[in-house]
């Protein structure tokens, strides 16, 4: 593996405005911090950054465009791979803004699938961050002690799924499939397993001198920019914005089961890293309420083979691992969507870097890029 | 704050406002050339209307529209604001100064629909290569190499 950070001492070239003393540097599209293609041109002055201006669609696919020209049954399989670390979400929003057009009534079973798997999956894209997180400081343990238990969610997912990271799971009017036997008891020894784990997460890194030097006080973004930048998820949590869609829109369980929303007010990427450790807890809680009391019954409403929305507007809006998911369905009342926005929570949130990151050290910038858990092909689609 | 009130104070504060209650939100049909000072107005009046949380755009083959996805933080109303564009030359002010995340999600609408947001601080090219022709999403875009039609 190589890294593209090369110099161009050539400032006008990268540059719109070039001035003496700022040099520009190119941090992507293969750097093994951004963790994807992202493109992001850096103009510094010595160490400090003046200006990141973010060059995105190396891995754009237009899914959008895509989704025009398949049915309603099909788009969802496309979605899995915007955002794949949060793929039950992504899906669950679609298969919900369907039934919103076609007003279909989900079963209680598997709104309770649903919420436990968008909880699972919340987890262990957590996990993946915190590991990756932690790995872009410098420290490689934690990488593997997150893998380990993710392995966990993703042997379960596999059972039960089919899959491992493109699930594909919810379709409207319910799930695809009924879980595997051995779901509801393989879960509950996660939970165990992962309740006597996460606190070795804090002891490893959460109180670690160096990790959090380095993340206090860093990536500054207020309670307003927060706001103003459209962030959503932990990113504007951490700057103590109330946004949970779960607590704030309940849909499907979330209203029945009893979790806080996690807020945190210093608006800094420790901040930020504290609401993400917080709400493994949360979800764990949420799991821990929904797995003994699973419904039984059908496990996917009756519906048409094919569909066809009204015409109409639909808007439908979800908490991914990431933030505000929305789904925006124009109908004209056929069987593909005439078209089709995916507003994905990270697209809204690379949009603060720049801000966020003007007057920092370089050496700052992937403890900011880091906490704001970039998902590139969630930002391209 | 209800979705009635939203409408009594909006209809107060833009007369020529359309209006179209059939969706889950109340949608708000704005004049281009009457956005620029409504949009100050929904942001600093008493509704408060800090969170843009989807800005785009959709093609009707005769014309253009720019959708904005609004809601507030302290009454949580959410409102949809639509503006009719000319498909030949789609011209709209931008709102970036007014809601700093419209500044990316107005790159990526000049790029995908050709939607010129005159006074944008930046507007070039976000997602697309610099050589690329055309807007590919718009309805009568054709790239028979790499679109595959169902």
């Amino acid at each position: 593996m190589y890294t593209e950070t090369q110099i161009i001492k050539d400032t006008t070239q990268f540059s719109s405005n070039g001035h003496e003393g700022e040099l520009v540097i190119n941090v992507g599209p293969q750097h093994p911090a951004t963790h994807g293609v992202l493109h992001l041109v850096i103009t510094l002055n010595g160490e400090t950054i003046k200006k990141v201006e973010p060059h995105l669609g190396y891995i754009h696919r237009s899914i959008e465009k895509m989704c025009e020209s398949l049915t309603y049954r099909q788009f969802i399989y496309v979605t899995s791979r915007m955002d794949y670390l949060s793929a039950h979400m992504n899906n669950h929003a679609c298969a919900m803004t369907v039934e919103k057009g076609l007003q279909i009534e989900v079963p209680p079973r598997a709104q309770y699938i649903r919420v436990i798997m968008d909880e699972l999956t919340r987890i262990a894209s957590h996990e993946l961050w915190w590991g990756a997180m932690a790995m872009d400081l410098g420290a490689f343990t934690p990488f593997f002690y997150a893998f380990r238990e993710r392995e966990t969610i993703n042997d379960i997912m596999e059972e039960t799924c089919g899959a491992r990271l493109t699930m594909n799971y919810m379709v409207p009017g319910g799930v695809m499939a009924d879980i595997h036997p051995l779901f509801q008891q393989k879960v509950k020894d996660f939970i165990k397993l992962f309740k006597s784990k996460i606190d070795e997460y804090d002891e490893l890194v959460t109180g670690n001198i160096i990790f959090q030097n380095r993340m206090k006080g860093v990536g500054l973004l207020s309670k307003e920019d927060a706001i103003s930048y459209g962030c959503s998820g932990p990113v504007a949590r951490g700057s103590g914005v109330s946004c949970d869609i779960r607590k704030l829109y309940p849909y499907e369980v979330y209203d029945k089961v009893a979790f806080d929303e996690v807020l945190e007010n210093e608006g800094d990427s420790f901040a930020r890293y504290m609401v993400r450790v917080r709400e493994m807890h949360q979800s764990i809680r949420i799991i821990e309420q929904l797995i003994d009391n699973i419904p039984e019954g059908d496990f996917q409403a009756k519906t048409k083979a094919v569909l066809k929305l009204p015409k109409g507007e639909f808007y439908t809006r979800v908490e991914t691992a990431r933030g505000e998911l929305g789904v925006y369905i124009v109908s004209e009342g056929g069987t593909t969507p005439y078209r089709i926005k995916f507003r994905s929570p990270g697209f809204s949130n690379l949009s603060a870097l720049d801000h966020m990151a003007r007057g920092s050290k370089i050496g700052d910038l992937m403890a900011m890029m880091g906490t704001l858990d970039l998902v590139i092909p969630d930002i391209d689609r | 704050m209800t979705k009635d009130e939203l409408k009594e104070s909006i209809i107060i504060a833009l007369p020529t406002a359309v209006f179209d209650e059939t969706g889950e939100w109340l949608n708000v049909q704005v004049e281009a050339t009457e956005w620029k000072a409504m949009a100050q107005w929904l942001r600093n009046s008493m509704l408060q209307m800090d969170y843009l949380f989807c800005l785009t755009c959709i093609d009707w083959k005769t014309h253009l529209t720019v959708v904005y996805h609004l809601t507030s933080t302290s009454h949580r109303i959410p409102i949809v604001i639509k503006i009719k564009l000319d498909r030949q030359q789609p011209q709209v002010e931008t709102v970036s100064d007014i809601w700093r995340t419209a500044e990316f999600h107005e790159r990526e609408v000049f790029e995908l629909f050709g939607v010129q947001f005159l006074h944008h601080p930046d507007l070039r090219r976000l997602i697309l290569t610099d050589d690329f022709e055309g807007f590919p999403l718009r309805k009568d875009f054709e790239d028979p190499v790499n679109m595959v039609k169902l």
